[in-house]
């Protein structure tokens, strides 16, 4: 299908656009703040006090980013590919069995940085393996990746669910939860660091998956950009039936970059679980899957894009907690009102400010694409 | 005869539970046929509920509270076909974006108009759709057999349940006796003959949406206004997905749509009926394996592994004019 947009310089497109989309989604949520008679100013002074004003409040905001991260890279790969992985909540669920099995298993006997790595390995896995089947049936049977991520996010919980209560919860208590990890199975706080810049952390859990996340988002990175693997795959993204025709193994692809998009949502599961919790329990996952959505979307599938839009829902998320606290009319679903005309501005309606913004720019030259987008599995 | 009680028992609850899933199943029935994705059909359920609950609330009247639910959910299909339809975004991406909107918005306003967390105010039976009793069901309720069917299954019902019930032969008739239907099918399949023929694509597909948009008010006012007496936070809890699912595994047709409605309504009746009981030969059944039985079933037929189930074919793809 011919896209009929002109290209945009760079700093448009990836900069100004994505902007302008928060903006609008920022300025409802602030109409609706005062259509219930609050005044939306004092709400964002609150909100942004509360996420950026004290250590705490940084360090509490950077814990979710890097929630934000994890799920945003995976569903940013998959974009790439042009398919939609809607499962990541499913997939970091599952994660959190993989961080579990490891951290139950080793906390005893080795440190923290050993287990860790066997974490990394197994959160991935998992998550890979959750996304695995739906994977495989987009890419055999044809089956609509969509729907079968869905219905596998339902599928996971009620596995979850059942295993937590029936087989893994610590005999003798009631609540559905693993035991605590000893010392050799919880990732230290970034406490150090923060006080480097002079900042104290208080209570908050930011913890060293910040940096496992970053890490990722380079080398998720260097894979799309600089890798024979991220080319096919964005040709893949680009037109289907091209990349079959240029060679590139369709279904092979397919399979292998659900893996990977599942294992990225899956390696989220190390921040709660090790990092904060310390033990796996239900429903930990907190819809932080959907919030990639979002955060790929905003950081248009780009690692860096997507680390700052992180931040942004991290400011949100932390904000909007204080925010409740302090003005009891505003609920924290204020958060997921904002999260939803993001995903609505910078996804669904993401043209609608660019003919516009071009005639403005007075851009001219060769048609472009927007990547992956335009074309759903 | 205990047995048998039980039974009707469970075949009540069923419909009960089922006439959401069926009246969103449906809304999604048209938007599909056209040719456009629903995943927002949750978000149009969970902002119905709201706006029913919050209408019957203020003005008394059920019908009322149902008219808001109506007019909500169709607005909310309007955005959804502004998104899909006149920009040509990602239909899929709208449909999320649209749940999270309902889901968020629908605790503020709740919990600014009615302070009580998000929850609307009870309702008095005089503000809901009740239970209508049919003639005779009580003389006729001693009957062996004829008697408990009557009475605890197709008497006892809300009017919703009856008009759920009419609204499936009567989306059949649409959609394959008159002429929109013939349109509207076609237009989900290739567009560019209906735009050849002379239709608007675009127009047709909006008033599928308004369809989808109808239905999907009808199955928020149930929740909210039959089947309990307030709207509670996250009240659709799932079901527009479990809808989505039945409209996959009745593979676009609406009498299986409702079968499929009926069919997983039944398993969550079940596993109500089951908890913490155990059943002769299986011993206990998990719970959570009952209820997670209708996306697992989905996820099998999608594979193809029982029959196979082919989507409209230009669904999901913005459609453009060629100039």
């Amino acid at each position: 299908m011919s896209a009929p947009y002109v290209k945009l310089p760079a700093w448009a497109d990836y900069g100004l656009l994505p902007l302008i989309n928060v903006v609008v989604a920022l300025l409802i949520s602030g109409l609706v703040v005062l259509f219930i008679g609050q005044n939306p100013l004092e709400a964002v002074q609150y909100m942004v006090e509360g996420a950026l004003g004290s250590g705490e409040g940084i360090a509490f905001t950077l814990y979710y980013a890097t929630n934000f991260i994890f799920t945003g890279l995976a569903v940013a790969v998959a974009f790439h590919g042009g398919l939609f992985n809607i499962g990541g909540e499913g997939q970091v669920y599952l994660g959190g069995l993989g961080v579990a099995a490891a951290a139950l298993t080793l906390d005893h006997y080795t440190p923290w940085y050993v287990t860790m790595l066997f974490a990394v390995a197994a959160s991935f896995a998992f998550g890979a393996a959750w996304a695995l089947i739906p994977g495989w049936l987009q890419a055999r049977r044809g089956s609509h990746i969509v729907i079968t991520t869905i219905m596998f996010n339902f599928i996971a919980a009620a596995l979850m669910v059942y295993l937590l209560v029936n087989v893994i919860k610590q005999p003798g208590t009631m609540s559905p939860q693993t035991r605590l990890f000893a010392e050799g199975g919880q990732l230290p706080k970034l406490g150090a660091l923060m006080s480097l810049v002079g900042l104290d952390i208080g209570a908050a859990p930011f913890n060293v998956a910040f940096l496992i996340a970053l890490v990722a988002s380079f080398l998720v990175w260097v894979l799309i950009w600089r890798t024979r693997f991220g080319y096919e795959l964005r040709t893949m993204g680009t037109s289907a039936t091209a990349a079959v025709y240029a060679g590139i193994r369709y279904e092979r692809m397919v399979v292998v970059t659900m893996l990977l998009s599942g294992g990225l949502a899956g390696m989220m599961a190390l921040n709660p679980v090790m990092g904060d919790l310390q033990k796996l329990q239900v429903g930990f996952p907190a819809g932080a899957g959907f919030v990639g959505i979002a955060t790929a979307l905003m950081g248009r599938s780009h690692p860096a894009g997507i680390v700052v839009a992180s931040i942004l829902f991290g400011i949100l998320y932390q904000g909007g907690a204080e925010l409740a606290f302090w003005m009891p009319d505003i609920t924290r679903e204020m958060i997921i009102l904002i999260q939803g005309l993001v995903i609505l501005f910078a996804g669904a309606l993401e043209h609608m400010f660019r003919p516009a913004l071009t005639r403005l720019l007075g851009a001219g030259g060769q048609s472009s694409k927007s990547p992956s987008m335009t074309q759903s599995a | 005869m205990d047995l048998f009680g039980d039974l009707v028992q469970v075949l009540a609850s069923t419909v009960r539970l089922s006439i959401p899933l069926v009246f969103a199943a449906l809304a999604g029935l048209y938007a599909e046929r056209s040719g456009v994705f629903d995943i927002g059909l949750e978000g149009k359920m969970l902002f119905g509920a709201f706006a029913a609950a919050s209408a019957a609330a203020w003005t008394g009247s059920a019908w009322l509270g149902l008219l808001a639910a109506v007019l909500t959910s169709v607005l909310l299909s309007l955005l959804h076909g502004y998104a899909s339809i006149t920009q040509r975004g990602n239909q899929i991406i709208s449909g999320v974006a649209i749940n999270f909107i309902a889901s968020g918005l629908t605790i503020q306003l709740g919990n600014a108009w009615f302070g009580q967390g998000g929850r609307t105010p009870q309702l008095p039976n005089s503000a809901r759709f009740t239970e209508i009793v049919w003639p005779f069901a009580r003389e006729i309720a001693q009957v062996p057999i004829i008697g408990p069917v009557y009475a605890g299954l197709i008497s006892g019902h809300n009017v919703l349940v009856y008009i759920a019930f009419l609204a499936v032969p009567f989306t059949w008739w649409v959609l394959f006796r008159t002429r929109f239907g013939l349109r509207l099918r076609a237009v989900g399949e290739n567009p560019g003959a209906v735009d050849t023929a002379g239709l608007s694509v675009s127009w047709l597909r909006y008033r599928a949406l308004i369809c989808c948009g109808i239905l999907g008010g009808f199955a928020g006012a149930y929740l909210s206004v039959a089947q309990s007496a307030s709207f509670i936070r996250e009240m659709s809890a799932g079901k527009g997905y479990i809808a989505l699912a039945a409209l996959v595994f009745a593979k676009w047709k609406p009498f299986n749509v409702l079968m499929a409605c009926l069919l997983f309504g039944f398993l969550d009746a079940f596993s109500i009926r089951l908890q913490g009981k155990s059943l002769p030969v299986i011993g206990e059944m998990p719970v959570q394996l009952i209820q997670a039985l209708p996306y697992i079933l989905t996820v099998i037929l999608l594979a193809g592994f029982i029959g196979k189930a082919i989507p409209p074919k230009a669904g999901g793809v913005p459609y453009v004019k060629e100039r």
